[in-house]
C-alpha cells in the first residue's frame, strides 16, 4: 500500500518511458470515404452510423460489410430515405477479401470473444484500425493486441469504449448518440478541435461543450476506461498534432494509470506544438479513506502519482492549459480557442445545413407523433412481460398450481380456466385418441413418409393431412348433428330416419368390430367418467337413446368413441355453465373437437415416425400383387 | 471489474499449485488460514505440520508493513499461535489512516533464514516489469537503489539472457536457482492472469527458493478463463472498507447483472446525495461537489450504467432511504445527473427512479428533499418531463435541465440555500 507502491510505480514508469514513445500511426485515421467492417451484427449502432453518413452527405455508407459468425446474406438498413442491403459474411477473412478497401474494424463482440476476433482482424492486411466496444476484456489479451498493433503500425481504439468520430466524415458505432445530439454538436461538419478522453459518456458531453465554445470537433476519440487501453491519450494527441486542420486539443483524463505522464513527456519534449487544454477528473478520490474502485476499471485511487491532482499539476507544469476544476474547463477551452481566433489561426468554418433524417417509425410512434395500424391481433397469449402468459395466466402459476395439458388447452383454446373435471376429461380424450395402430390412414401415411427418409415434421403432417371427413372427422360432425337434433327436440327415431332420408350416415354411430353385446371399452370409460363428474349428461343420454334405436336396426351400429366424445363435449360445454349459447355454437361451428383429434393423434404419428426411424425401415413400395391393374 | 488484490494465503496457494503444474517446481511451503469460523481442532487434523513445527502468524488483510506494526508473531508453537490470534481476532486496528477489524490470519512454518531476496513482477501496458534485489525485507524502501529491474516486452520470453542483469551479482549456483524460480513465477503470473506479484522477501531453504511474504493481484476480467485454475477464490475488500448493509445489497445486485451499479456510502448524515449515470460523469459530479467546498456534505458515491427499470428502482430506493434517514429540517439535495447519453434511453432509466420517488413520498417531504436533474441523450425530453411531473405530483421541488445546461450546474443549485 501507499508509499512503496508509489516508489515502485514511479521507478518502473521511468524505466520504460523511453520504450513507450509513440509508435502509433501518425495523422488522419478516417476520411469521408472510410468504410468499416462491423463485427457481430447490431442493428442500432450500424443504423446510427449510416444516419450520420447521410447527415454528412457521404456518398457511400460507412459500413461496407457485416461479419456475423455463422451467418451469411444481407442486412437491410436505411441510408437516408432509401433501404440498402449490406453484405453479411460469416468470417473476418471472407469479409476482408470481399471489401478490400474497408480498413476499419468495429468489434461489437462480447468481452469473452472480443480479443480473439480483434486479433484476427489486426492480422488482416487490409485492416488498419480496430475499435473494441466490449468492457471486461482481460488485460493480458489487450496487451497482445497492443503489441501486435505496435509492431504492425495499426491502431486499436478501446476496449471498453463507445469509439470515436471524425466530424463530417466517419463515426464509430454509437458515438455521439442521437441524431439530434449530433446536429446540436455540429458533428456533421469538421471544426478545429481534437478531443480525446477515457470516458465514452463524457466524450459525448464534451462534444456538446466544445461545440458551445468553439467551432466544433474535428476528431474525437474515447480510448476507453481500462487500465491498458489499446491506444492512449498521448498517442492520439500526437496524432492530432500532425493533422493540419486541428488547431487545438482538449484532453479529459482520469485518476489511475500513468498515461497522462506520456503526454507530459511529449509536451516537455516539445513534440506538441498546438495548445492543449487538459483536465484530469477524480480529484474527489481524496475524500475516500480506503482504496476505491470508481466507475472505470482504470479509475482507482492508487499511489499519489496516479492521483488527479498530481496529473493536473504535471500537465500544467508541462505547458498544458489546466483549469482549476471541471466547471472551469469550458471557459479554459473557450479562452484558448478565442486566442487562436485572435491570432488568425482559425479559418472560419463554412456552415452547412444538414439534411433532415427521416424519422424511424418506431421512434415516431414512441414520441406520439404518428400512429400505425397493427397487422396482427392476438388474444390468447402474451410473451412481452417477465414471463409468457396463457390467457393472462403466467407460466409460473401454471407450473406451480400443477396444471395439466388439459388446463393449458382450456386456457389457449377456450381462454378460460375450466374446472378440473373438464380439463381431466379433455386429457382422457387426448389419451384415448392418441393412436389407433399402424393401419389407419394417418399412421400409414406417416410410416410411408418416414420410410421415404423425410424428416419428423414432413412425416407428421403427411399423416395429419388425411384427417378430414372420412378419417377422424367424425367427432365434430357427431357433436353437430346430435346437438342439432337434441336442441330441435327430435326423437331418436325422427333424427335417424331424417338422416337416412338425406343419405347421411349418422356420425358417431357404427363400428367395424364392436357390437351391441361387445361395447367399446373406451366409450364405457368415458361415459362412466361423465356420469360421475359432469353436472349434466343430457346430450350423452340422447346419444345412448339414438344408439338403442340404431342397434335395433343392426348389431354393429353402436355408439363409437367419436360419438361418445362428441356428445359428451356438448355436455361439458353446456353443463359447466362457463359458456354462453353463442359461444357453444361457435365452438362447434369452428371445429374445436377436430382440433382435439388432431392434437391427440399427433402424439401417435410422432411415435410412428420415431418407430420407423429407429427400425431403420427402407423405402416403402407397394407390391404389384396388391394392385389391380385394369383398363 | 478490474485488478483485484488477493490474500497472501491465496497468492501462495496459487503459486504452489501452478508452479508444480507448469514447471514442476515443488515449493515446500505450507499455509493455513484462520478466520472467525475456523475450528482449530479440525485445522490441526488437516494441517498436521501445525503441531510439528515452530510457527509464524500474521494478519492476511491486504495491508503491508505488518512487521513494522507489530502484528507478526514469530517462532510460536500451535498453542501460542492460537492464543496470539484469539487475542487479536475482531480487534480494530488502524493502518495508515484506515481503521478496521482484523478478520483473517495466515499461519506458516517459522523459517529461520539469513538471505532476504526481493522479487516483483508487474504487468505494464507494453510488457512486464521484473524487479529483483538481494536486499529484500522490511527495509526494501531504504534499499531501493539496490533493486535491479528489467522490462520484458509483451511477446518476449523470459530467457536466461533477459534475467542475467537481475542476478549478475549472485554466485552462479544461487543465480541459476533463483533464475529458474523467477521463470517459474513468471509462467504462473502469465498463465493465471496475475497483474502483480511481489515477494518480499523470499529466501533459500536447502538451496531452493522459498517465499516468506507474498502479495498478489489478479485481473478480475480474466475470471471467465480461470475458473478452474483460480479455484475457490475470494476478492476481499481493501482493508478498512466495511460494507454497510446498503452497500452489500448493491454490490450483490451488481454481481448479478450486466449493468453497472455502484454505491459507496460516504456520510450517512450528508445532505447531498448522488444518483449519477456513467463512470466518467459520476467522478466529475463528485469532484465538483468537493470543489464547491461541500465534500463533507456528500452522502454517497454512485455510478450506474445500463440498468433495467427494476434494477434502477432498487438502486434508487437504497439511495433515497439513506438520503432521508436523518431528517433535521434543513435542505437536502439529490443530484440525478449524468452526461449526454450515447445510447441509454433516458426516459426508461428515469421510470425506475420515479417509481422509487413515489414510494418514498412522505420520507422525501419529511427530509426536505430537493431534486436536481440534468441529463441529455435518447428520449431525454420525455424523461425530464416525467421528472418534472412527479415533482408536482408529490409536492417535492424538482428542477430539470437538459444538454443545454453545463453538466455539473446542478451541483451549484443543490448547494444554494443549504
Amino acid at each position: 500500500m501507499g508509499e512503496r507502491e508509489a516508489i515502485s510505480s514511479f521507478h518502473s514508469y521511468f524505466l520504460f518511458s523511453s520504450l513507450c514513445a509513440e509508435a502509433m500511426a501518425t495523422g488522419q485515421l478516417f476520411s469521408r470515404t472510410t468504410q468499416a467492417l462491423f463485427y457481430n451484427y447490431k442493428q442500432l449502432p450500424i443504423q446510427r452510423m449510416l444516419d450520420f453518413d447521410f447527415l454528412c452527405g457521404r456518398e457511400t455508407p460507412s459500413v461496407a460489410g457485416i461479419i456475423n459468425p455463422g451467418a451469411e446474406g444481407f442486412q437491410k438498413l436505411f441510408f437516408g430515405q432509401e433501404e440498402i442491403a449490406i453484405p453479411v459474411h460469416s468470417t473476418i477473412e471472407a469479409a476482408c477479401a470481399a471489401h478490400p478497401t474497408a480498413d476499419v474494424f468495429i468489434n461489437f463482440a462480447s468481452f469473452r470473444s472480443a480479443a480473439a476476433s480483434s486479433m484476427s482482424a489486426l492480422k488482416q492486411p487490409t485492416i488498419r484500425v480496430v475499435a473494441i466496444i466490449a468492457e471486461g476484456v482481460p488485460e493480458s489479451d489487450t496487451k497482445q493486441l497492443i503489441a501486435y498493433a505496435r509492431s504492425n503500425n495499426k491502431v486499436v481504439i478501446g476496449p471498453a469504449t463507445v469509439g470515436g468520430i471524425q466530424a463530417g466524415a466517419f463515426k464509430i458505432g454509437d458515438t455521439a448518440g442521437t441524431i439530434d445530439n449530433i446536429v446540436q454538436c455540429k458533428l456533421y461538419r469538421p471544426g478545429s478541435v481534437g478531443f480525446v478522453s477515457k470516458s465514452g459518456g463524457m466524450s459525448n458531453e464534451m462534444y456538446n461543450t466544445i461545440a458551445r465554445v468553439t467551432d466544433g470537433i474535428y476528431e474525437g476519440i474515447a480510448i476507453g476506461g481500462d487500465v491498458f487501453p489499446g491506444s492512449t491519450l498521448s498517442g492520439h494527441i500526437l496524432r492530432f498534432n500532425n493533422i493540419p486542420q486541428i488547431k487545438m486539443m482538449v484532453v479529459l483524463g482520469e485518476l489511475g494509470g500513468r498515461d497522462e505522464y506520456s503526454l507530459v513527456e511529449a509536451l516537455k519534449q516539445g513534440k506538441v506544438n498546438k495548445p492543449v487544454v487538459a483536465w484530469v477528473s477524480g480529484t474527489c478520490a481524496r475524500l475516500f479513506k480506503s482504496e476505491v474502485q470508481f466507475g472505470h476499471a482504470g479509475a482507482k485511487s492508487g499511489g499519489e502519482m496516479e492521483s488527479a491532482q498530481a496529473k493536473n499539476q504535471a500537465l500544467k507544469e508541462a505547458g498544458a492549459v489546466v483549469p482549476t476544476s471541471y466547471e472551469a474547463f469550458e471557459d479554459a477551452i473557450k479562452e484558448t480557442f478565442e486566442k487562436l481566433v485572435e491570432e488568425g489561426k482559425i479559418t472560419p468554418v463554412k456552415e452547412v445545413k444538414p439534411p433532415q433524417i427521416p424519422e424511424d417509425l418506431n421512434s415516431a410512434i414512441k414520441s406520439g407523433k404518428v400512429r400505425a395500424p397493427t397487422h396482427i391481433i392476438s388474444t390468447i397469449s402474451d410473451d412481452r412481460g417477465e414471463e409468457p402468459c396463457y390467457a393472462g395466466v403466467p407460466m409460473s402459476s401454471i407450473v406451480e398450481q400443477g396444471f395439466g395439458v388439459g388446463d393449458v388447452i382450456s386456457l389457449l383454446w377456450f381462454k378460460r380456466s375450466l374446472p378440473r373435471y373438464c380439463t381431466k376429461f379433455i386429457e382422457i380424450c387426448i389419451m384415448l385418441c392418441a393412436d389407433h395402430g399402424p393401419c389407419v390412414s394417418g399412421a400409414h401415411n406417416t410410416i410411408v413418409t418416414a420410410r421415404a427418409g423425410k424428416d419428423l415434421v414432413s412425416s407428421l403432417v403427411s399423416g395429419l393431412l388425411t384427417i378430414g371427413p372420412r378419417f377422424g372427422g367424425a367427432i365434430d360432425d357427431a357433436a353437430r348433428y346430435f346437438k342439432d337434433a337434441y336442441d330441435r327436440g327430435l326423437t331418436p327415431y325422427e333424427f335417424v330416419e331424417s338422416m337416412k332420408k338425406k343419405g347421411i350416415r349418422v356420425p358417431g354411430i357404427g363400428h367395424r368390430i364392436k357390437r351391441g353385446d361387445n361395447r367399446d371399452k373406451r366409450v364405457e370409460l368415458l361415459q362412466l367418467f361423465a356420469r360421475t363428474n359432469f353436472p349434466s349428461v343430457k346430450y350423452m343420454e340422447y346419444a345412448v337413446q339414438v344408439e338403442t334405436y340404431t342397434l335395433s336396426k343392426a348389431n354393429n351400429l353402436v355408439l363409437n368413441v367419436d360419438g361418445a366424445i362428441g356428445s359428451l363435449f356438448l355436455d361439458l360445454l353446456a353443463g359447466s355453465g362457463m359458456f354462453t349459447k353463442q359461444e357453444i355454437d361457435e365452438i362447434i361451428e369452428i371445429g374445436y373437437l377436430n382440433g382435439l383429434f388432431v392434437l391427440a393423434r399427433s402424439i401417435g404419428l410422432i411415435g410412428h415416425t420415431f418407430d420407423q426411424k429407429r427400425l431403420k425401415q427402407p423405402l416403402y413400395r407397394h407390391p404389384w400383387e396388391d394392385v389391380l391393374y385394369t383398363k | 471489474m478490474a485488478r483485484k488484490k488477493i490474500r497472501e494465503y491465496d497468492s501462495k496457494r496459487l503459486l504452489k499449485e501452478h508452479l508444480k503444474r507448469l514447471v514442476h517446481i515443488d515449493l515446500p511451503i505450507c499455509s493455513a488460514q484462520v478466520t472467525e469460523s475456523t475450528d482449530f481442532t479440525e485445522l490441526l487434523e488437516k494441517e498436521s505440520w501445525l503441531s510439528q513445527r515452530r510457527l509464524v502468524v500474521k494478519p492476511d488483510m491486504l495491508f503491508g508493513k505488518r512487521g513494522k506494526s507489530g502484528l507478526v508473531a514469530l517462532n510460536l508453537d500451535f498453542a501460542g499461535a492460537v492464543e496470539f490470534i484469539k487475542k487479536r481476532l475482531g480487534q480494530e486496528i488502524e493502518i495508515e489512516g484506515c481503521k478496521g477489524p482484523i478478520t483473517t490470519f495466515i499461519i506458516e512454518p517459522f523459517i529461520p533464514h539469513k538471505e532476504e531476496y526481493y522479487l516483483a513482477i508487474s504487468s505494464e501496458r507494453l510488457g512486464f516489469n521484473i524487479s529483483f534485489s538481494e536486499c529484500g525485507g522490511i527495509e526494501i524502501e531504504e534499499n531501493w537503489d539496490k533493486v535491479n529491474s528489467i522490462f520484458l516486452p509483451t511477446k518476449s520470453p523470459l530467457t536466461d539472457e533477459a534475467i542475467a542483469p537481475l542476478i549478475a551479482d549472485l554466485p552462479s549456483e544461487i543465480g541459476k536457482k533463483i533464475g529458474n524460480f523467477m521463470k517459474g513465477v513468471f509462467a504462473v503470473f502469465q498463465d493465471l492472469d496475475f497483474s502483480f506479484i511481489e515477494m518480499n522477501p523470499f529466501t533459500l531453504v536447502d538451496g531452493e527458493a522459498y517465499p516468506l511474504d507474498m502479495r498478489g493481484e489478479l485481473d478480475e476480467n480474466a475470471a471467465f478463463k480461470n475458473e478452474d485454475k483460480w479455484g475457490n477464490l475470494e476478492f476481499p475488500l481493501p482493508f478498512g472498507r466495511v460494507l454497510s448493509p446498503e452497500e452489500s445489497f448493491i454490490l450483490d445486485l451488481n454481481d448479478k447483472t450486466s449493468a453497472s451499479l455502484k454505491f459507496t456510502l460516504l456520510n450517512p448524515k450528508g445532505r447531498i446525495w448522488n444518483m449519477i449515470a456513467g463512470g466518467g460523469a459520476s467522478l466529475i459530479y463528485t469532484d465538483t461537489v468537493g470543489d464547491l467546498g461541500c465534500a463533507t456534505e456528500l452522502g454517497n458515491y454512485t455510478e450506474y450504467g445500463g440498468p433495467s427499470e427494476e434494477e434502477m428502482l432498487k438502486l434508487a430506493r437504497v439511495i433515497l432511504d439513506c438520503a432521508t434517514a436523518n431528517p433535521d429540517g434543513r435542505k437536502r439535495s439529490i443530484l440525478i445527473g449524468g452526461n449526454i447519453a450515447n445510447l441509454t434511453d433516458v426516459g426508461a432509466t428515469f421510470d425506475g427512479i420515479i417509481r422509487a420517488l413515489k414510494e418514498k413520498k412522505s420520507e422525501l417531504k419529511e427530509a426536505n428533499i430537493h431534486i436536481y436533474v440534468r441529463r441529455g441523450g435518447p428520449n431525454y425530453l420525455t424523461g425530464l418531463a416525467k421528472m418534472q411531473a412527479v415533482g408536482e405530483e408529490l409536492g417535492i421541488p424538482v428542477e430539470v435541465y437538459g444538454p443545454e445546461a453545463v453538466m455539473t450546474g446542478i451541483c451549484n443549485r443543490a448547494i444554494e440555500g443549504m
